[in-house]
């Protein structure tokens, strides 16, 4: 087996990597950077895709987003390469897999159809984590495609989506799947007494057309398991591949990056490596002097315009100087993973030209 | 019941102020400084955390929380009598205190840690919230009824906005979904608590930047129309506020204050004032985008360049929620007014 790609810098991430997924807390960038990713590499040349979950309005449109759903969209622009996009449709892509293992159409329609199924499709815990990894899957089978970049759902629990296979598959081995699935009602005889009168008690708490539905749902999906299964299994597989590379997103703020922490943690507990570390609104540097200095100056001068210009100088050196201290640690616990800053810009981003900036940061040393 | 007498009209408009925003606009902070307001006007707020791993009791520079209710600031608060308390109740908890009371209590232990719970909360959309939000219902029932242990505020730390939606929306979900049952009356009683504006209202967090913004206005008008949902004032975070002087030329301004420069130091000092005027240009505009999509009184926090998120901090943020409050401002004035630290 390779080694997985830990690259000197995302430039060489964007154009030797075919899997890159973008992951982080929520509010800092994520889907950003994953545009900006894809761009580079089209721009280097390579074929790129990229995955958003619920990018922002003007950003969608930017990258002429609208309209496109769940299949990918080609995004013309002035590049060697090509670069398309999908915005995830969780319920569309759990559709198309029930479909793809069903036996039949009407299998398919009749779980399609189920009150169960519309309400788990959509809740079942991480159900759009495994959709965006299934995305990602049937992305990376596809051969017109060089590089696919996937943004994370912000989930609670940062990193469930290296779970969500997992949980699917879980749910289907369940003891309680296997009791619903027997054919009549007569072999729950035969099942133990405890199970039938949780079974009874449950039903009093949720309401009986709730299990009714849910018997329904595992009958339809009567035979389905292995096909589910397997794939979960594949889509587990692809995220060991030494192919897929992780970049973690932070902001610089102390609460941000204490959960990159929690993120490198759980990546290092699967033995993943972080193939790049990409802090989004790191406060511009104005000067070298030190804050406390800064600010001296700006208490001796108050009451006049130069103090004002002093502590306007000093505020800025001293958030910096916060910000670096939180970013150490983080940076030697990725390390050697190459670190970009993207500073803090006049303006927020939300077109090509703002994607244009935030890739000068990123890939800096090319 | 402390003395609520002088507190602001805001404090006592409602039992439960649900602070909701989209994730990264600070609504954990929000929640511990409209708390610590709460607090220095004399009453006892709970703030209720739902995800079990902010950082919340740092901010009060106290160890992290558990399910059971700890006192995060120190007696008497400056003399107000007020405190505030705060507890973590993630669904899990509030799940396992649901089976016991719908006596399964022997079994729910198991039956969590079996998966049947999972599995259960997973057939019934939106069980996991609505026995959070029952849990909530049965402190605030504790409150209607002059219950003296009880608080005279609840603070809730919601999910972040997508989720948050569909954490209010899920009794009125249940509610069509489920016809008889205990789970049925469970969400009626939520529904009510939640659509009666004298029990519940929401407050909702953003930042001044147009996302943030736009997200935030959409949250709102789902919350009012789809949940029922009262909105209280809105809080713009992470503002930053006016220096005087910033328009000066610095080598003039050296001049007129009889002193001189380093090299290069013009050119910091210029880069540096044009960055914040610029931003703050901006913020403004959002500040303005937001109360024309969003007709409700703002509170606007000021960004903290010198202080941590630590109990200074807050102490400058819980000023500002006050002074915010009493003001009532709307950005019908000119130029966005935010208290910075100093002040």
């Amino acid at each position: 087996m390779t080694e997985r790609l830990v690259p000197d810098d995302l430039g060489q991430l964007v154009d030797e990597a075919e899997i890159v997924i973008c992951c982080g807390s929520g509010g800092v960038g994520k889907t950003t950077t994953a545009a900006v990713l894809a761009l580079q590499a089209a721009q280097d040349g390579r074929r790129a895709v990229v995955v958003t979950i619920d990018p922002a309005r003007r950003l969608a449109d930017a990258l002429g987003l609208e309209g496109i759903g769940n299949t990918p969209t080609r995004i013309d622009g002035d590049w060697d390469g090509e670069l398309s996009a999908v915005m995830l449709d969780t319920k569309s892509t759990f559709d198309a897999v029930v479909t793809r293992y069903a036996a039949d159409p009407d299998q398919a329609e009749r779980i399609l159809s189920n009150r169960f199924y519309k309400n788990i499709s959509g809740a079942l815990s991480g159900t759009q984590e495994y959709m965006a990894m299934e995305k990602l899957y049937e992305l990376q089978a596809d051969a017109s495609f060089d590089l696919v970049v996937v943004d994370t759902p912000p989930t609670r629990h940062a990193l469930d989506f290296l779970d969500a296979p997992k949980n699917l598959t879980r749910f289907l081995d369940h003891r309680l799947y296997r009791i619903l699935t027997a054919p009549t009602r007569g072999v729950m005889k035969a099942v133990n007494k405890a199970a039938t009168s949780f079974i009874r008690q449950v039903t009093k708490v949720v309401g009986a057309e709730v299990f009714d539905d849910a018997i329904a749902f595992f009958q339809a999906f009567e035979g389905m398991e292995d096909g589910f299964r397997e794939r979960a299994d594949a889509v587990l597989e692809l995220l060991d591949d030494p192919r897929t590379a992780f970049v973690l997103v932070a902001s610089p703020r102390r609460d941000t990056v204490e959960e990159a922490h929690y993120f490198a943690d759980r990546l290092a507990e699967s033995d993943i490596p972080v193939a790049g570390l990409v802090v989004n609104k790191v406060h511009p540097l104005f000067s070298d002097q030190l804050p406390e200095a800064l600010r001296e100056r700006a208490r001796t001068l108050a009451g006049t315009d130069l103090g004002g210009l002093y502590a306007n100088l000093a505020d800025f050196a001293l958030i910096r100087s916060r910000e670096d201290d939180h970013l150490v640690g983080l940076a030697e616990q990725v390390a050697p993973a190459p670190v970009a800053r993207v500073p803090y810009l006049r303006s927020d981003v939300h077109d090509l030209d703002g994607l244009a900036e935030i890739a000068t940061h990123l890939f800096a040393s090319n | 019941m402390t003395d609520a007498a002088g507190a602001d009209p805001f404090f006592t408009a409602s039992r439960v102020v649900i602070v909701a925003g989209k994730g990264g606009v600070g609504k954990t902070t929000v929640a511990a400084a409209i708390a610590l307001a709460a607090a220095r006007q004399g009453l006892r707020a709970l703030i209720v955390e739902l995800e079990g791993k902010s950082g919340l009791a740092s901010m009060f520079g106290r160890e992290p929380l558990d399910y059971e209710e700890v006192v995060l600031t120190d007696e008497g608060v400056g003399g107000s009598g007020g405190e505030v308390r705060a507890r973590t109740l993630t669904p899990d908890d509030a799940l396992i205190e649901y089976l016991d009371d719908a006596g399964l209590g022997r079994l729910s232990k198991r039956l969590v840690s079996s998966g049947v719970v999972d599995m259960v909360s997973t057939a019934v959309p939106g069980l996991r919230d609505i026995v959070v939000l029952g849990k909530v219902k049965q402190i605030e029932q504790r409150m209607a009824q002059g219950d003296e242990t009880a608080p005279d505020l609840i603070v809730i730390d919601a999910p972040a906005a997508g989720h948050a939606i569909t954490f209010l929306r899920s009794a009125r979900g249940l509610i069509d979904a489920v016809r008889v049952g205990p789970i049925r009356s469970q969400a009626t009683d939520v529904q009510a608590m939640l659509s009666d504006a004298a029990r519940t209202q929401v407050v909702l967090v953003t930042l001044p930047e147009e996302t943030p913004v736009n997200e935030l206005v959409e949250t709102a008008y789902s919350l009012e129309d789809e949940v029922g949902l009262s909105l209280g004032p809105v809080v713009v975070n992470g503002l930053y506020a006016e220096i005087e002087g910033l328009d000066a030329d610095p080598k003039a301004a050296a001049k007129t204050a009889g002193t001189s420069l380093r090299k290069g130091e013009a050119a910091s000092l210029a880069e540096a004032a044009d960055f914040r005027q610029h931003r703050i240009a901006l913020q403004a505009e959002q500040v303005a985008r937001l109360d024309e999509g969003l007709p409700l009184p703002q509170i606007r926090l000021p960004f903290l360049f010198e202080a941590e998120l630590d109990p200074a901090g807050l102490a400058i943020l819980a000023d500002a929620v006050l002074a915010g409050l009493a003001a009532a401002p709307t950005p019908a004035a000119a130029s966005v007014d935010v208290a910075g630290e100093q002040a």
